[in-house]
Formats: C-alpha cells, sequence, structure tokens
C-alpha cells in the first residue's frame, strides 16, 4: 500500500523558532492526512507550534551531478566575504 | 541555524532550558495546582465508580489499540494508533488514581489495573470488543472519542476539582482522536468497494452496543443520554460526506458498567494483567 502513498516533506516550526525547519519525510494519502502523520511522528515530545507538508514531487532540487557547476566556483572567492575592512574599536557588535 | 541536527536549530533561542525536549521537557502536569483532596458535599462512593468506570473505558480502549502495534497497515498509523492508546492511557491512570483515593481503601492505579478480575471491570461492552479491521477498529474510535469528548466536556464543570481537571486535559486529546478516526471514516467510506463495504459492515457491527454508552455517562452533573445528540451529530456528517449510516438494530442487553462483559474482555485482561501478576510487587 505505501507505494502508492506519494511522499511528503515535513517541515516544523519550534515554540521558540521563527522558520519552519525540515525535519524528515513520510507517506500519507493525501495533504490532510500527511499533517496528522507529520503531528504524530514529529511532534510527540513539544517539539513544534506549526507543521508544513510539502509533496516531495513539488520540490525542485538541485542534483549531485549539477554539484561542481553550482557550488565550486564559489569556492575560490573569498571577496565576496565582507572580511577585510578595518573595524574601528569603537563600533559594538560587529 | 545549526544544520548538523535538524532537531536542535528547532530550539535555537532557547535559552531558558526547555531546549532539553527530547529528555521530556516543557510539559505540564494536568493535577498541577488542583487540590486532591475530596471536597464536601461529594460522595465518595460515587467518585469511586464514577472514576472507575471512565478509567476502565480508557484502560480497554487503550489495550486494544495497543494491539494495532505491528500490525496496523501502515507505519504511519500504527504510530498514530498508539499514541491515541497513550493518550487514552494516560487519562485511565488519572482516573483509576482518584477512583483509589475516594474509595480510601488503599488501591492504587496499578492494583486497580493489575489485580481486578474481569467481573469486577466497569467499561462499556463496545471497548472490549476484538479490533476486528481496521475499518472497524476505525469506526468504533470515531464512535468512542465523540462520545467521550462529548461526555468529558460536559465534566469539565464536574463538582470534583480532579475529575474537572482529567476532563480539561482529555477534552483536547480526545478532539484529535476523533478528528483521526472521522478523517478515516470519509477516506474509507468514499474510497474503494471493499473499503466502503467493510465500513458498511462495520457500521452494522457497531449499532447494537451504542445504546449502552448513552446509560453509562450519568452522573456528576451529566444526564443520562446528554451526549447522544453530540454522537449523532458527529454520525450524521460522516454519513452527509459518505452516505454511511448506522443500521437500527436491537441493544445488546445488560452494560458492562453492571460489570456484564463479553467473553473477549478476560483474555484481554489476562495479557494486559499477566506481568504484573506473575512479578507482584516488581518495579521497572
Amino acid at each position: 500500500m505505501s507505494k502508492d502513498w506519494p511522499l511528503f516533506e515535513i517541515f516544523i516550526r519550534g515554540r521558540r523558532g521563527l522558520n519552519h525547519v525540515h525535519v524528515g519525510s513520510l507517506r500519507a494519502p493525501d495533504e490532510q492526512m500527511a499533517l496528522m502523520h507529520a503531528r504524530d511522528l514529529y511532534t510527540r515530545r513539544n517539539e513544534g507550534v506549526s507543521i508544513w507538508a510539502v509533496r516531495s514531487d513539488a520540490i525542485a532540487a538541485s542534483t549531485p551531478d549539477e554539484k561542481d557547476p553550482y557550488f565550486a566556483p564559489s569556492g575560490d572567492k573569498v571577496y565576496r566575504h565582507p572580511t577585510f575592512y578595518q573595524i574601528p574599536d569603537d563600533v559594538p557588535h560587529i | 541555524m545549526n544544520d548538523d541536527h535538524v532537531y536542535l536549530s528547532l530550539t535555537e533561542g532557547d535559552a531558558g532550558g526547555d531546549a532539553r525536549w527530547a529528555f521530556g521537557t516543557g510539559f505540564e502536569d494536568p493535577l498541577h495546582g488542583v487540590d486532591t483532596t475530596v471536597p464536601d458535599g461529594v460522595d465518595r462512593d460515587a467518585l469511586a465508580a464514577y472514576c472507575l468506570a471512565l478509567g476502565d473505558d480508557a484502560l480497554i480502549s487503550s489495550q486494544r489499540l495497543a494491539e494495532w502495534c505491528t500490525r496496523a497497515p501502515e507505519l504511519e498509523e500504527e504510530v498514530a494508533l498508539a499514541n491515541i492508546g497513550l493518550d487514552l492511557l494516560g487519562q485511565a491512570r488519572l482516573l483509576l488514581s482518584r477512583a483509589g483515593q475516594a474509595e480510601g481503601a488503599g488501591r492504587d492505579e496499578d492494583a486497580l489495573a493489575y489485580f481486578r478480575d474481569p467481573a469486577d471491570f466497569r467499561n462499556v461492552r463496545l471497548a472490549e470488543l476484538p479490533n476486528g479491521d481496521f475499518a472497524f477498529s476505525i469506526t468504533r474510535l470515531l464512535v468512542l472519542s465523540s462520545w467521550r469528548l462529548a461526555l468529558f466536556a460536559r465534566l469539565t464543570s464536574a463538582a470534583d476539582p480532579v475529575l474537572a481537571a482529567v476532563a480539561a486535559k482529555a477534552v483536547k486529546e480526545l478532539a484529535y482522536h476523533r478528528e483521526y478516526a472521522a478523517q478515516w471514516a470519509l477516506r474509507l467510506g468514499d474510497g474503494t468497494e471493499e473499503s466502503r463495504a467493510r465500513m458498511v459492515r462495520a457500521f452494522a457491527e457497531i449499532a447494537p452496543w451504542l445504546a449502552e454508552l448513552s446509560a453509562a455517562e450519568a452522573g456528576f452533573g451529566v444526564e443520562p443520554g446528554a451526549t447522544a445528540q453530540d454522537v449523532a451529530a458527529v454520525l450524521a456528517s460522516v454519513a452527509a460526506e459518505t452516505g454511511l449510516t448506522v443500521p437500527e438494530a436491537t441493544p445488546v442487553p445488560g452494560s458492562g458498567r453492571d460489570g456484564e462483559h463479553t467473553e473477549h474482555l478476560a483474555p484481554l485482561l489476562a495479557e494486559l494483567q499477566s506481568v504484573a501478576r506473575a512479578h507482584p510487587e516488581a518495579t521497572w
């Protein structure tokens, strides 16, 4: 039966968190049941106050094959980090 | 944000110490601040009997739900059913403890759960019937959670503060149980030919046991039959979506509230009680 149920990705917002965080995936017959399953699987220990469920096939993802063209070019561009500024001593919180 | 462990980032900024959620923090004691002495004017025997009956309903339902472990059609459903069973076990513990306190004979929740024989149990018989198929278990859960929710909503203003506090905690749990069962009833009733046929059969199997419920609820401000309308409304909303209705049926005579049970209760209790009876006084 599982093979007929689509996969959903589950995101939980913690009690004091500002953003939803991906916690795992599960199978469910539809969106509403996915939320119920997520409640039962991922919020049993007081973890969350809000749940998002998204069908996994609705997520566009980069693939491992694209890793080099996507991410390698940023590896040698240290000038993209703002680390070359002189910070005056009397400027706090930086 | 900490990407190493997704759960850690859930508790980021939680410097107050609640972050150790994995060990069980941030939980609320449902009896916190509640005076557990039995108030004057409350009949201790009546309170003990009432809490015992409601506790037994929860304990037996919980045991049946636990039987789905390793047998549920899906892993997700197995967790869901076990969660619901554990909610009910929590209610059973509080209610049996209260029954023991009110009785005043020194029996605690374990004594009441493990060392009574079938004839001393007061649960409604619908709770003890075997699980049957998933359709029957869902239909039973729909009926029992709707009934218990309607009953406990009224008991939140019960004269006994502990019973009222337990009811206030339980209504939130029961609302979810009812929602879970209702969602499945809709999907099965409106699903395939096979699932619908099984739901029709489940509704027919449930029908003879419904009259016992409304007769079993009277006490502590609840009139007999008070919840019938609420339960009927839930079943009507399921019927509106699926056309599934509870057929007319002759009620099975007797009541679990009087200690009359089906032949299914004794084997259930034998399994539930065997470890505690083989090793009395054991702790773990």
